[in-house]
């Protein structure tokens, strides 16, 4: 029975979360979507590091860490240019953009450099 | 005049019984080699008119052909000297000398010239060599003008006499205390000129105290040890030091110039002369051109001197070979190696160092082969086996009045080396037991071959070598090296003489007694058995086999074998080769897998644009069915004003274009060649950036507000 219940607690949180997602905007859809796809590219490399060991250690931590960069460059450009977010009311997201292009570009840079 | 022939007579006989110790060779080819290569002009010339009569007189005594340019350079310094006016009494005295030999032609006047000079220096001369200069250049004047005289001889005489010191020396003038037989010389030149030109003048007792002088001067006469006599001096201060060929020559000037004049009234015993003519031969062939010189112009004046003549008794080679039947030869010559007056030369004795006063041979007299000019003594006698010995000679002329001219010297003492083959006989090794001495091993030794032989043992046995040597006149012969070497592996080197008892020779090494002394090193030891003479002519050194030996363990206080010598310039040959360790490379994944994952990279970015077109299209069917005016910044919301989309066009480009930049970087690029590129592209993109996104930022802040 508590076995059940929490079973069907589970489906119900899981629809909900589904039906809350739906009705957020393309936009942000679109940014978690590259989200997810820098950390998967990520986990690949790693999956990688861990079969074959970390010879250029340089280079797996230089792939690695621009994947995560990205990631979290990401995710600052989602908070900013959700308009739910209270605290970033005033902030035109174009300039938001304009950060996370700016960052990206830097980032990448020191990533080239160290990749070797 | 007669007194002094008898002396001289006695004094040769009771001579004539002294042995002298050692023989020299007379003048010969190398000297004249040696002439030519020390008297070469020197830039086209001579240094000096001293040098230059040196020259000219050495080749005329050498018998050397005078090369046209020597001449025609000698012609020309004299006529210089003779010529100017501001030559020295030295100059002139040089070049007269130096013209007597080379005849270059001189113009009276010229002689008129330096007649006058030389008589102003004559009377104008205060120390000895001012004296000897213009008087000994008026004696040269004289063979081409006989009309010349000394003025005021007796004085001049007088004057040089006065420089005289007791001990038979001179000084060179009265300022100069110091007083050396060189100046004697010098000093007994100059009056033998002054006699030359006017002896009747002169006080005939002058004369004769210069006889004492002279015997004065021999009183001071040094000897070295093989009995040849020189003039040294011993000056305080060294400069002015001559040397005692320089000082000898000089004296023998003096002395054969004033027997030249003084007509036989030198009482000068013959055996000195032959004595200074040995010291002269004793040099050798000098090195120097004044010494050349010396030495030549000495020996010419003795064998010529109206005293007595030297002969030299020489051998062409002092060893003789019994293999290859030599015989004993021997030269008589004077010094200059002209052919002696008929003489005998007879072998008084042979001695050896045990044999002190008994002669091994009888005196015999040795035949003069007149082709060869050799005196030969074709069969050496029986009794004289291989060894050193020492020769005694004796030269007998046949004419008596030949002993009054000519000087022999007595009986001479030559050390011969008599050498042969050594018969070795009877060589062989053996290894005995150290108790009861039965012999385990015995080998036969081929000394004469190569072969080697190879041999066992340990410390409780004994190693035997045992050989005979018979001469070849069948004596027993002990030879100076008769010596067994055992060298170990490790270089370590043990010499043992090998005794003898006549003609046996043996030797045992018991090796129970030598482990210490071998360090204990175990292990194989080469063989080398040393015989060797200076009469021996097949003395050898022979590698002979090897010897395993097996020696007991070393205690722990033993002596270490002693650290053999390094080769010296081993240190800067090449060192040994490093291997140089590398860091293992690391172990790299199969290229397949390396390309999967690649594959597998690329796969969520695929899923990313399938993600955000599948969003899309949603996105616009239900913005197509919801007809929303929505508030929102649509992505696919392109600016449709051109200038606007130019520069979004750019923007995009720009971004591109940097991340193309990145990809070079990695490619090719260093950083700094990317940064400063990335400088450009950044300003370019910044302003293009700003410019899209400040129009879309006002874009949609009229939307909202609209």
């Amino acid at each position: 029975m508590g076995r059940a219940s929490s079973k069907e607690d589970v489906g119900a949180l899981f629809r909900s979360l589904r039906s809350a997602y739906a009705a957020t905007t393309l936009n942000l859809k679109i940014i978690d979507l590259y989200v997810g796809f820098a950390i998967f590219t990520a986990l690949i490399q790693v999956v990688y590091m861990v079969m074959v060991g970390s010879f250029p250690f340089n280079s797996f931590l230089s792939g690695v860490l621009s994947c995560v960069g990205t990631a979290v460059l990401a995710v600052c450009l989602r908070i900013q240019v959700n308009k739910e977010n209270k605290e970033f009311k005033d902030l035109p997201p174009e300039r938001a953009f304009a950060d996370f292009v700016l960052c990206n570009l830097v980032l990448h840079l020191v990533m080239i450099n160290f990749l070797g | 005049m007669a007194r002094s022939i008898v002396g001289f007579l006695v004094l040769l006989l009771f001579l004539s019984f002294c042995e002298v110790a050692s023989f020299f060779q007379p003048i010969s080819d190398p000297h004249r080699s040696a002439a030519l290569e020390l008297f070469s002009l020197d830039h086209g010339s001579f240094e000096s008119l001293e040098e230059t009569y040196e020259a000219l007189r050495t080749f005329d005594l050498l018998g050397i052909e005078k090369k046209p340019d020597v001449t025609a350079t000698a012609c020309r310094l004299i006529s210089e000297a003779v010529g100017s006016s501001s030559s020295t009494p030295k100059d002139l005295f040089y070049a007269l000398k130096a013209n007597s030999i080379a005849k270059c032609a001189i113009e009276d006047k010229a002689f008129q010239g330096i007649i006058k000079r030389l008589n102003a220096a004559v009377d104008g001369a205060s120390s000895l060599l001012d004296f000897h200069y213009s008087v000994g250049g008026l004696v040269l004047i004289k063979s081409y003008k006989a009309d010349v005289h000394l003025a005021n001889a007796d004085g001049i005489f007088r004057s040089v006499k006065a420089f005289s010191q007791s001990d038979g020396r001179w000084r060179y003038s009265s300022n100069n205390p110091e007083s050396c037989a060189f100046a004697a010389g010098i000093a007994l030149e100059t009056l033998a000129g002054v006699v030359s030109f006017a002896s009747s003048e002169l006080d005939q007792s002058l004369i004769s105290t210069l006889n004492d002088d002279i015997s004065k001067l021999f009183d001071s006469i040094e000897k070295y040890d093989d009995g040849t006599l020189y003039f040294d001096d011993k000056l305080v201060d060294g400069h002015d030091h001559q040397g005692p060929l320089a000082t000898t020559s000089s004296v023998v000037r003096g002395l054969t110039a004033f027997a030249a004049v003084s007509d036989g009234s030198l009482n000068l015993p013959g055996n000195k002369i032959l004595e200074l003519a040995n010291f002269f031969l004793g040099i050798g062939v000098p090195g120097d051109a004044k010494d050349l010189f010396n030495q030549i112009d000495s020996l010419a004046l003795l064998e010529s001197n109206r005293v007595s003549i030297p002969l030299i008794l020489s051998l062409p080679s002092t060893v003789l070979s019994l293999t290859k039947k030599d015989s004993l030869q021997v030269k008589v010559n004077t010094v200059f190696g002209s052919n002696a007056p008929p003489l005998t030369v007879k072998l008084v004795g042979a001695f050896t160092s045990d044999s002190k006063d008994a002669s091994l041979v009888e005196s015999q007299e040795l035949v003069f082969d007149a082709g060869t000019g050799l005196h030969n003594l074709n069969n050496l006698p029986k009794s004289i086996d291989i060894g050193s010995y020492s020769f005694v000679f004796e030269i007998v002329l046949h004419k008596s009045e030949h002993e009054k001219v000519y000087v022999t010297g007595g009986q001479k003492k030559v050390p011969i080396f008599v050498s042969g083959l050594i018969r070795i006989e009877n060589a062989e090794i053996s290894i005995l037991d150290s108790d009861l001495g039965s012999i385990e091993t015995q080998k036969k030794l081929d000394l004469a071959g190569q072969s080697a032989v190879s041999l066992s043992a340990n410390h409780l046995q004994k190693l035997r070598v045992s050989f005979k040597l018979t001469t070849p006149r069948g004596h027993a012969f002990k030879p100076h090296q008769a010596l067994l070497k055992l060298r170990h592996e490790s270089k370590v080197e043990h010499i043992f003489v090998v005794g003898n008892s006549g003609e046996h020779f043996e030797i045992v090494l018991n090796f129970l007694g030598l482990v210490e002394k071998f360090f204990y090193l175990s292990g194989r030891y080469d063989i080398e058995l040393t015989v060797g003479d200076v009469v021996m002519e097949n003395s050898l050194l022979r590698a002979i086999g090897h010897i395993e030996l097996d020696l007991p363990e070393p205690p722990e206080k033993a002596p270490r074998p002693p650290p053999q010598p390094v080769d010296p310039y081993s240190r800067y040959g090449p060192k040994a080769e490093i291997t140089h360790i590398f860091r293992a490379p690391e172990k790299r994944p199969k290229e397949e897998l390396s390309f999967a994952f690649l594959g597998l990279t690329f796969l969520p970015l695929l899923g990313f644009l399938i993600g955000v077109s599948l969003a899309c299209i949603t996105f616009m069917f239900s913005f197509n069915q919801q007809k929303l005016s929505r508030v929102g910044v649509n992505l696919k919301n392109f600016p449709t004003n051109t200038v606007a989309a130019t520069f979004a066009i750019l923007f995009h480009v720009g971004i591109g274009a940097v991340l193309l930049l990145y990809v070079f970087f990695w490619l090719k690029l260093d950083l700094f060649q990317t940064l400063k590129v990335l400088g450009l592209l950044g300003v370019f993109l910044v302003l293009v950036g700003h410019r899209i996104l400040s129009y879309l930022a006002a874009t949609s802040a009229k939307l909202k507000s609209a």
